[in-house]
């Protein structure tokens, strides 16, 4: 039918009467949207699935939820939320600024420090996060003391036993996220148009502050949703800091389960809430981070 | 009358491409002079290398009596330190086709973004910012993103950017190629205006009707090499070479 619809234009150069005569009187009518019968009986199917399992929320007496409330603000679930805020806040600052600085490196003309900055990334990237924290954990069996100086001259040295456990952790986390923070913001500076730089250089302005005014706040428009995407697993690898000896959120939720064994449902529950409630959180200030980083995209 | 720049043997390849082959020209100081050009002809390449945005291979530049992007020592060209560089062109304005303005600055910060950072004071680039966009018929958008205004709208801030310092040497790449045709007017018009208050204006353009009206010197470059260079009227209406002639007959 529709290969016989055509302008009016059309019609006043080729008109077709046999075609257009029953065609005239719908000229007016709405057009009836097609339907899609698929998508209702999926709609139906997952709707029965959620309201079952919903149900099974109330009727199944395992989940205790009596419970709940007498966990949620235990002691040491908050002192758990204390340290897992604490890491990932110090972590994600250390990775994004890092990850800046390897990022600059990969992205820089000379050789050694585009060959540095990608070797790192590779071996952090390879090496999973546990066993660097386990690695750094045992640090004083590998290095009693560690520190810098000119080679075979005077070395400044501390010694790696009297450590901070939280700063251990830091390190550990902060370690393996620059690599994945630096390929953030590697494609986020790719992604500034080159002529930025250009009108940049053209203007006179100071190199350091091409970077910081005119290429990255167009960077991080791209950066912040990947990297909130990364702050939020720092959020939840941050459990393993227990093989720093650091109870996170989750590592005192392990150890109070493995003390109430009676209770372990309703404190996954308080632990999984948590999480929930924590990630909301980001998520929310990456709306305004966002809003902010738009400024001027839109017309 | 004096010379505002002085282009001695300009030779860059890329590559294997030899994009300018040994370029000598001489601009005086307070005219305006229009590079015409097919596309790959090396204009663009000439206009970016007079600003040290293109580096030589071979041959240098002088703007106002001072060497470009590079000094003598020991009798050989040695490139300057990036600082020095960026203080040559922080008094060189350029333009460019895209107009390159910072998209998530406004209006005003763009055209005081250099300023501030070479030391101006804040107050201070204000006020010269609002002067600028005036001087370009944009007083009512200071608060506005570039991308919320038209083309030729952008350009003309562009054009107010470059003027910032106050420089005596505007260069102009292809300034209105990226303008609706409806557009190139305004923005020519405002090139226009800054013709005969002493500064010199270099611009590479298709316009062939700005250069004969504007233009005080016309050079036409093809193939990294100029052909032929003169008035408007010797260039553009009395072409004595046959490159120049096939040219001038594709764009008018």
């Amino acid at each position: 039918m529709t290969s016989t619809l055509h302008t009016p234009v059309a019609e006043a150069v080729e008109p077709r009467p046999v075609a257009v005569a029953p065609l005239a009187s719908l000229a007016t009518s709405r057009v009836v949207p097609l339907r899609r019968p698929g998508q209702w009986i999926a709609t139906l199917v997952v709707l029965v699935l959620l309201v079952n399992f919903g149900q099974t929320l109330f009727s199944n007496p395992h989940w205790e939820w009596a419970k709940v409330p007498e966990w949620i603000f235990h002691k040491s679930i908050l002192k758990g939320i204390g340290l897992t805020l604490q890491a990932t806040a110090i972590a994600a600052v250390v990775s994004f600024i890092g990850g800046v600085v390897v990022a600059l490196g990969r992205l820089s003309r000379n050789r050694f420090l585009k060959t540095i900055s990608w070797g790192y990334v590779w071996l952090f990237r390879s090496v999973p996060l546990i066993l660097i924290l386990i690695f750094l954990f045992n640090l004083p069996n590998l290095y009693p003391s560690i520190g810098i100086g000119i080679p075979f001259g005077p070395q400044l040295a501390i010694p790696t036993i009297s450590v901070d456990p939280l700063a251990l952790g830091v390190i550990g986390l902060s370690l393996s996220e620059i690599a994945y923070s630096s390929e953030v913001v590697r494609s986020g500076i790719l992604s500034v148009d080159q002529g930025q730089h250009e009108a940049a250089k053209a203007l006179g302005i100071p190199r350091v502050r091409q970077f910081m005014r005119i290429v990255l706040p167009q960077a991080l428009r791209s950066i912040v949703p990947s990297y909130v995407n990364q702050v939020i697993g720092l959020l939840k690898a941050s459990s393993l800091l227990i093989y720093v000896s650091l109870l996170d959120l989750f590592g005192q939720v392990q150890r109070l389960s493995s003390t109430y064994p009676t209770d372990i449902i309703p404190l996954l529950v308080v632990a999984t809430l948590w999480y929930l409630a924590l990630t909301s959180a980001i998520s929310i200030v990456q709306y305004y981070v966002e809003r902010y980083y738009a400024r001027g995209a839109r017309r | 009358m004096s010379i505002a720049v002085e282009i001695h043997n300009a030779t860059k390849s890329f590559a294997d491409n030899r994009v300018l082959r040994g370029i000598d020209l001489t601009v005086r100081k307070g005219t305006v002079t229009v590079i015409l050009g097919p596309s790959g002809s090396g204009k663009s390449t000439l206009l970016r290398a007079i600003n040290h945005l293109e580096k030589l291979d071979e041959g240098y530049v002088v703007v106002g009596e001072e060497l470009i992007g590079v000094r003598v020592q020991n009798g050989r060209l040695k490139e300057l330190r990036e600082k020095e560089i960026l203080r040559q062109r922080s008094r060189i304005g350029f333009v460019f086709q895209n107009f390159n303005l910072f998209p998530h600055l406004t209006i005003l910060e763009n055209v005081t973004e250099a300023p501030i950072a070479l030391g101006t004071p804040a107050a201070e680039a204000r006020e010269l910012g609002r002067t600028l966009l005036a001087r370009v018929g944009l007083t009512d958008k200071e608060g506005a993103y570039p991308r919320q205004l038209s083309g030729g709208q952008q350009q003309r801030v562009a054009i107010a950017r470059a003027l910032a310092f106050d420089p005596e040497l505007i260069l102009f790449d292809e300034p209105t190629s990226a303008l609706d045709p409806e557009l190139v007017g305004e923005v020519l018009g405002v090139i226009k205006s800054l013709a005969g208050s002493g500064r010199t204006l270099i611009v590479v353009t298709h316009e062939i009707g700005f250069a004969r009206e504007v233009g005080d010197w016309v050079v036409f470059l093809d193939d990294g090499v100029i052909v032929e260079q003169g008035t408007p009227d010797e260039v553009i209406d009395h072409p004595k070479h046959q490159r120049t002639q096939d040219f001038l007959s594709k764009v008018l």
